[in-house]
């Protein structure tokens, strides 16, 4: 059998170690996930809390199931054992208080859409069923276009963006929405240097106001400078917690395996120590 | 004048009607790339549609589109269990449920008797379009006239209200078609089920393809539920916009379909007409070939044009 002692209950972190928890106070929590696809297990027993108000990174080798984490987080696909809470609350009835941001491939850029178009969708939840969108709708989703420094792209067709565009776009639906937790899965995959610093800046921002974001996060180099957590994933929970303390060569090399060169690793402990 | 009220007009509205229902809901099937649930979906309700005629012993009721919505329904669900279960792709889900349930109305038809009656191979291919008559139209008039409204063709009627339904189902749920379309995920942690709103629009599918179906045939329908919305894609990319010229398009395919198959050999001085649902599937995707060729910016000439200029710069 698998060797679980690693995924067991991660729900205090050790800056909260002491304190008194109470589960309306844990935005994201998920409890012993497992998902397979087509019977072969691409998550084992998952069990992560993130910290509240904090910019985590989940990182992991390819294949590890850090999408499938996310999706299966929030119940987009199905899976065969685990639960997660949000806020106290069971995922189903707390949806609305989480963005999620797919990964750009996940949608047909070619749909009849404009760049305000799509950021109008993350309003629909708000809206609500059969009503359509207001003027104060619109206002609102111009106002999170400009957050992005999209606001002048906001006619254009969505296929008529560049990948950072689009990604762009991607994040101000995921602003529009105004949620508690935002989920994103691979924002930087394929962006342009001025979308990387873009995107940062939201990121940040949405942490200043105390939101909760949970990053699926691809280049290493870049995990000390953007985050303050790490989630560690290889199929099985590796590790979590702030970045000074989790993301070591020790930690990396259990995560990576044999994947990971060892000048990498030798050049992300040296940061380390910097 | 009454000649043309008593069979024409009766024709092209049918023929109009028909190509309207298909037309609009067809924008949503090529916007989520299941252009061809069209044409499958006017086969696995062939059961559904044979049972409705033995239960209410007459062509063209809406006992019929009931079976024919359940049939639907009935499909998309067991493709999904095949799907599931069989651990096969979609595409072959789909092959194996739309033979099966077509086969089974062919049998359920040739047990019962019923085939005798109407539903045959020819009209199921070709349609009826040029058998609506609307005898009691003698002058310009009757047209708001209600009375003699009332007398329209049954299958006129029936048209005219699956449009409505057709119309009310997408002003109702535009936002919803819109964004479980574009992106299935975002909508469902929205609360806007992907998966409802998918199997609504395909009885909305069943129901539009029933209606059409005895008027127009099967061919048509095929035709209607991809040419407008594709002919539209080309000329637009505001989703609204591209609702209405597809609108557009399957009306004046009717129209102009109609006028050509009834008239156009007469022009060219040949005594026969040719069929007009067969025609009105050629002006449709004449329309398409037009858009392809000139469409303002997606059209191959301008797109040639736009590459000299680029290369000349």
């Amino acid at each position: 059998m698998h060797d679980r002692s690693s995924s067991g209950l991660h729900l205090l972190h050790d800056t909260d170690a002491g304190k008194n928890i109470r589960p309306e106070d844990l935005p994201f929590t998920v409890q012993g996930m497992t998902v397979a696809y087509h019977h072969k297990p691409v998550l084992w027993g998952v069990s992560y809390s993130a910290p509240k108000g904090c910019l985590t990174a989940i990182i992991g080798p390819n294949g590890a199931g850090k999408s499938t984490f996310l999706k299966a987080a929030l119940g987009l696909i199905p899976k065969l054992s685990g639960e997660t809470k949000v806020f106290g609350e069971p995922i189903e009835k707390a949806l609305k208080r989480i963005a999620y941001v797919p990964q750009r491939s996940a949608v047909d850029w070619d749909f009849p859409a404009t760049a305000i178009d799509v950021v109008m969708m993350g309003l629909y939840g708000q809206i609500g069923w059969f009503r359509w969108p207001s003027r104060k709708h619109r206002q609102k989703a111009m106002d999170c276009l400009k957050s992005v420094g999209m606001q002048d792209f906001a006619n254009r067709q969505i296929g008529q963006l560049s990948g950072g565009q689009q990604q762009r776009v991607f994040l101000a639906r995921a602003l529009a929405q105004d949620s508690e937790v935002y989920l994103m899965d691979e924002p930087f995959a394929g962006v342009d240097a001025a979308t990387e610093k873009a995107i940062v800046a939201v990121l940040r921002q949405l942490v200043a106001d105390g939101k909760t974001v949970l990053v699926v996060h691809h280049d290493l180099e870049t995990v000390r400078d953007y985050y303050s957590h790490i989630l560690l994933l290889n199929g099985q929970h590796v590790a979590d917690g702030p970045v000074e303390t989790t993301f070591t060569p020790e930690n990396l090399q259990k995560a990576y395996g044999g994947r990971l060169a060892s000048t990498q690793l030798d050049g992300l402990s040296e940061a380390s120590g910097a | 004048m009454d000649i043309f009220l008593q069979f024409d007009l009766p024709s092209i509205l049918l023929g109009s009607l028909a190509a309207l229902a298909c037309g609009l809901l067809g924008n949503f099937l090529v916007l989520r790339k299941q252009a061809l649930m069209g044409d499958a979906i006017s086969h696995v309700v062939l059961p559904g549609i044979v049972l409705g005629f033995l239960f209410s012993h007459e062509t063209g009721s809406w006992a019929m589109m009931i079976g024919a919505g359940i049939a639907a329904i009935f499909a998309v669900l067991l493709i999904e269990l095949i799907r599931r279960i069989g651990n096969v792709e979609p595409g072959a889900a789909m092959g194996v449920v739309f033979t099966t349930m077509f086969a089974a109305g062919v049998v359920i038809l040739e047990q019962t008797g019923t085939a005798g009656v109407h539903l045959d191979v020819e009209h199921a291919l070709y349609g009826n379009l040029e058998s609506a008559i609307w005898l009691d139209a003698y002058t310009l008039s009757d047209l708001w006239n209600w009375q003699a409204l009332s007398t329209l063709p049954e299958s006129i009627k029936q048209l005219f209200i699956v449009n409505l339904l057709v119309i009310g189902f997408i002003v109702l749920f535009f936002k919803e078609l819109k964004i479980s379309s574009f992106d299935p995920l975002l909508s469902a942690s929205l609360g806007f089920s992907p998966k409802w709103l998918g199997l609504s629009l395909i009885v909305m599918v069943a129901i539009a393809a029933v209606a059409a179906f005895s008027a127009v045939g099967s061919i048509l329908v095929i035709a209607m539920f991809i040419c407008p919305a594709a002919t539209a894609r080309m000329l637009t990319d505001n989703l609204k916009t591209q609702l209405f010229i597809s609108g557009i398009a399957s009306l004046s395919a009717g129209l102009f379909g109609y006028l050509l198959a009834a008239f156009g050999p007469g022009l060219l001085g040949y005594e026969f007409s040719v069929s007009a649902a067969g025609m009105i599937a050629v002006v449709a995707g004449l329309q398409q070939v037009l858009a392809m060729l000139f469409a303002p910016h997606y059209g191959v000439v301008m797109r040639r044009r736009r590459q000299r200029e680029h290369v000349s710069a």
